[in-house]
């Protein structure tokens, strides 16, 4: 397939995805189809569709072969006599009527069985997760620990956490196709979510409720890891960030107060308070920029301060009109809080 | 009408009528035929503008990160694009329909109300150009053709496109409901003499009660459209939840409309089928009380089933278990009518005319865009599969593979009453065969789209195996689909130039409309049989077959 056919943006914003390191992103990458379940919430669900979707084959063939069969069998013929009139059969008809009837029955117990399994109602919710949706990112608080992260979830494996969901400005909607059913994050409401990761890896995931200009890349990437190693994670970003190695990241440290960075982004042990945006506090540690809008590393965290409308057009953060230094010093400074 | 004398040519065609002259013949016009004509093109026109957006959709989809267009143009063009289609290409092509038809087929001289059906049409044809008005004064609305709240409020989208759009579909609301009194006025007070309401054809039923969902459908959605338009010129709070309003008190009004919206598009596109797959297969239609019984069923139950539009929110359970139930039990009486289709045609002797072929996708794609709707009725299958490809599948096989195939077996099949000229059936099959493969190839893959997780409305996606290679099929199947659509106008025009002369009765059907001439004169009847039974003009002409009781 020709690669970047219509491509009109500047500054190869996208390389990242035309060169060699495509391929290989794309075998780490997860296949997000909701039949791939990784938690007992999502195979119970796709249990469910199975047996739909076997009904429906049952269905669609009897209807198909019936229509099939009419077409081919009583096609006008030459000096054929004028069909019988038949006015209808109500027993037939009533047969027709109760033997579907009966079908979605089975459908329907087989819904509320799998309701109770996948996400049963909270009487006395104590999240271990808020999920909090932004136009057009995520942020991640533990109550329990007092992380506060952005876009990448972590979590344990085989433990079953819930998450509260909820938005700060319009309706976005939670999803994560192999670990749970979708939920919407609405303003002012909160709505809960079970989930039990199955296995370590890394699952993706998007906003599904329209929710305006970048609804697109409004990615979720959960990383689900061992008990320990999801520890050490938590106590990393619990860590304050020291004082910025090197005269790069000290210049950085100093733009990034200077500048208007600090009106919408916090980072701890410094006056950066603000959460409009996400908190930056440990922003090297992950993995992707802009909600999954592109890898993280220095060459492309430069590119995203330079120009994030470039890389993710219409989002919140405008084009500061730094110089290629100046960025890649805050990039730099951002880069080596890990 | 073959009494000809020298001054006066038989009437063949549109052009032949002198009454029809002119361009204020039109615009001053209160037939019901001329409206129901104005109608029928300016749904077709629209058409051609939904396609065209939809082409520059597929377009931006061809490949993962494509930058065909920027995301603020590819949201207003899926806005105006379902906007369009429910709106102002399928809502006003039935409206036309109806109001040609159902006059014909009950013996009457025209509607009810002609006056007011004057108005309904000119409301929605305002109401129509107002909206796309919007794309000069500073963009189309972007919002999605549900328009959820609190996206829709000033501090999230703050060009006028959405006022447009509320303003525009209030116009057109108001318009159609006066469409829908018009028609149960004339079906309740026009009927010929001896034809009882169970004596009806199936159309002018379903057409009908069709219209009782419009008249109480709509309200809820102009009520919806008053509040955020309040909510955006004058600081009201009706769907913004940070001063105390409630963000899913829009959705509630908006699908208290919308699904029984969705049977308004549906409803008569049964009714045309009611009417074709009889005629084509040379009998009577099989089981009219469980049909048009089936359409009573539905029409009380869609509106008791929306909340299954809502099933992600975040519901109680009791709210949950209630709306699946009646989900899956709308689905029952809609089943009853395909096994009543089928039944029809067994047995029959069947003539595979275009209208036909038409009819007989109509039954294979809506089974399976019925299906995929009880899918959704499961609430946990929703759950994964709601806002995803699957809906886009799911709404594309009921709407265009179920209502618009109907809509064109029926354009095929009352072609010739309206024009007084015959469709060739050659470029038919052709116009009938690519669509059938344009549509499928389109839309089947996006089920597949959806359960491997791309989110609907996303102006593009991560590069991964099946959502690339999907998305790319699906665009190039779009082209065939758009390519089918040229090929229908121009038979259209073709025809219209010189296509062969129809005659008053050409499939040799049953029903008031075909006793008259084609096209049908101003007063539509010299004198109308009476009914004595389903075919009236059946029992006129073979008196020994009749059926009546």
């Amino acid at each position: 397939m020709p690669e970047q056919k219509f491509s009109g943006l500047p500054r190869g914003s996208f390389r990242f995805l035309t060169n060699n390191a495509r391929k290989k992103q794309r075998m780490n990458m997860q296949d997000t189809s909701v039949f791939d379940a990784n938690s007992p919430q999502a195979r119970a669900i796709a249990r469910l569709f199975y047996f739909d979707l076997a009904i429906s084959a049952v269905i669609f063939l009897t209807v198909a072969s019936l229509v099939v069969y009419a077409v081919i069998r009583f096609r006008e013929r030459p000096g054929q006599a004028k069909p019988f009139q038949d006015p209808g059969n109500p027993r037939l008809e009533t047969l027709w009527t109760v033997v579907p009837a009966l079908i979605l029955l089975t459908l329907l117990v087989g819904t509320a069985y799998t309701m109770k399994i996948v996400n049963p109602p909270v009487v006395h919710p104590a999240p271990n997760v808020i999920v909090n949706a932004h136009q057009w990112w995520w942020e991640y608080r533990y109550p329990q620990s007092g992380v506060v992260t952005a876009n990448e979830l972590h979590l344990p494996v085989r433990e079953k956490w819930l998450l509260q969901i909820e938005s700060a400005d319009v309706i976005h909607d939670f999803w994560v196709p192999n670990l749970a059913a979708k939920v919407d994050a609405i303003p002012r409401n909160q709505n809960y979510l079970w989930l039990t990761p199955s296995r370590e890896g890394i699952f993706l995931g998007t906003c599904a409720e329209y929710c305006g200009r970048q609804h697109a890349l409004m990615g979720i990437r959960v990383i689900v890891e061992s008990p320990e190693k999801f520890a050490a994670w938590t106590r990393s970003q619990l860590r304050v960030p020291g004082k910025p190695a090197g005269p790069e990241a000290e210049r950085g440290a100093k733009l990034f107060q200077e500048q208007t960075c600090m009106n919408c982004h916090a980072i701890a042990g410094t006056q950066a308070k603000s959460t409009v945006g996400p908190d930056l506090t440990h922003v090297g540690s992950r993995q992707t920029l802009g909600a999954g809008a592109s890898p993280n590393n220095l060459e492309q965290l430069t590119a995203w301060i330079k120009d994030p409308q470039a890389i993710k057009p219409g989002c919140n953060m405008p084009s500061l009109k730094l110089t290629d230094s100046q960025a890649r010093d805050i990039a730099v400074y951002l880069e080596a809080l890990k | 009408m073959s009494e000809e004398s020298p001054a006066q040519r038989p009437i063949s065609s549109l052009a032949d009528m002198k009454e029809y002259r002119g361009i204020f013949s039109w615009i001053a016009s209160v037939d019901h035929k001329q409206i129901g004509i104005m109608y029928i093109v300016s749904a077709f026109v629209f058409f051609i503008v939904g396609v065209g957006l939809a082409i520059a959709m597929r377009i931006q989809l061809m490949e993962p990160h494509a930058h065909f267009m920027s995301p603020e143009t590819y949201n207003q063009l899926f806005t105006m694009h379902g906007t369009t289609m429910v709106f102002l290409m399928a809502m006003p092509l039935l409206f036309g329909v109806s109001v040609y038809f159902v006059p014909l087929m009950i013996g009457a001289r025209d509607m009810a109300f002609p006056r007011l059906n004057a108005l309904g049409f000119w409301l929605y044809f305002f109401g129509a150009l107002m909206i796309y008005f919007s794309f000069m004064a500073g963009g189309a609305p972007n919002a999605g053709w549900f328009s959820y709240a609190p996206l829709t409020e000033k501090a999230y989208s703050s060009h006028p496109g959405l006022d447009y759009w509320a303003l525009s579909l209030l116009v057109m609301g108001a318009g159609s409901v006066a469409t829908g009194i018009n028609l149960i006025v004339t079906v309740l007070t026009m009927r010929t003499s001896g034809m009882t309401l169970t004596r009806a054809p199936l159309f002018v039923w379903m057409t009908f009660f069709n219209s009782f969902l419009v008249i109480l459908a709509l309200p809820a959605l102009n009520a919806a459209l008053v509040m955020i338009l309040a909510d955006r010129q004058l600081n009201a709070h009706f769907f913004s939840p940070a001063h105390g309003g409630s963000a899913l008190l829009w959705q509630n009004y908006f699908w208290l409309f919308g699904h029984p919206e969705v049977y308004i598009l549906i409803l008569p596109a049964f009714g045309v089928i009611s009417e074709v797959i009889p005629v084509f297969s040379r009998k009577m239609i099989y089981g009219y009380d469980f049909l048009a019984a089936s359409t009573v069923a539905i029409v009380f139950l869609s509106y008791a089933v929306w909340m299954h539009h809502m099933f992600a929110t975040g519901l109680s359970y009791l709210v949950l278990y209630v709306f699946a139930g009646s989900s899956m039990l709308i689905a029952v009486p809609t089943g009853i009518k395909i096994f009543n289709w089928i039944a029809t045609m067994w047995g029959g002797s069947i003539r595979f005319t275009t209208a036909m072929l038409f009819a007989t996708a109509f039954l294979i794609q809506f089974t399976i865009g019925g299906l995929s709707g009880v899918a959704f009725a499961a609430i946990p299958i929703d759950w994964q599969l709601t806002d995803s490809y699957f809906v886009v599948a799911h709404i594309h096989y009921v709407l265009l593979g179920g209502t618009l195939f109907a809509m064109f077996a029926g354009i095929y099949y009352w072609f010739p009453k309206v024009t007084g000229r015959l469709l060739s059936e050659k470029i038919g099959r052709l116009n009938f065969w690519l669509m059938v493969i344009g549509f499928n190839g389109t839309f089947f893959g996006m089920h597949w789209l959806g359960a491997a997780g791309m989110p609907r409305r996303a102006y593009t996606f991560l590069d991964r195996p099946p959502l690339t290679t999907l998305h790319l099929v699906s665009s190039l199947f779009s082209f065939v689909l758009a390519f089918a659509i040229l090929v229908f106008i121009w038979n259209v025009v073709r025809s219209l130039r010189n296509g062969a002369v129809a005659g008053n009765n050409p499939w040799d059907a049953w029903t008031l409309e075909w006793t008259t001439t084609s096209p049908p004169p101003v007063e539509n009847f010299e004198a109308t049989p009476p009914a004595r039974g389903w075919r009236p003009f059946w029992d006129f002409r073979k008196k020994e077959e009749t059926d009546h009781d």
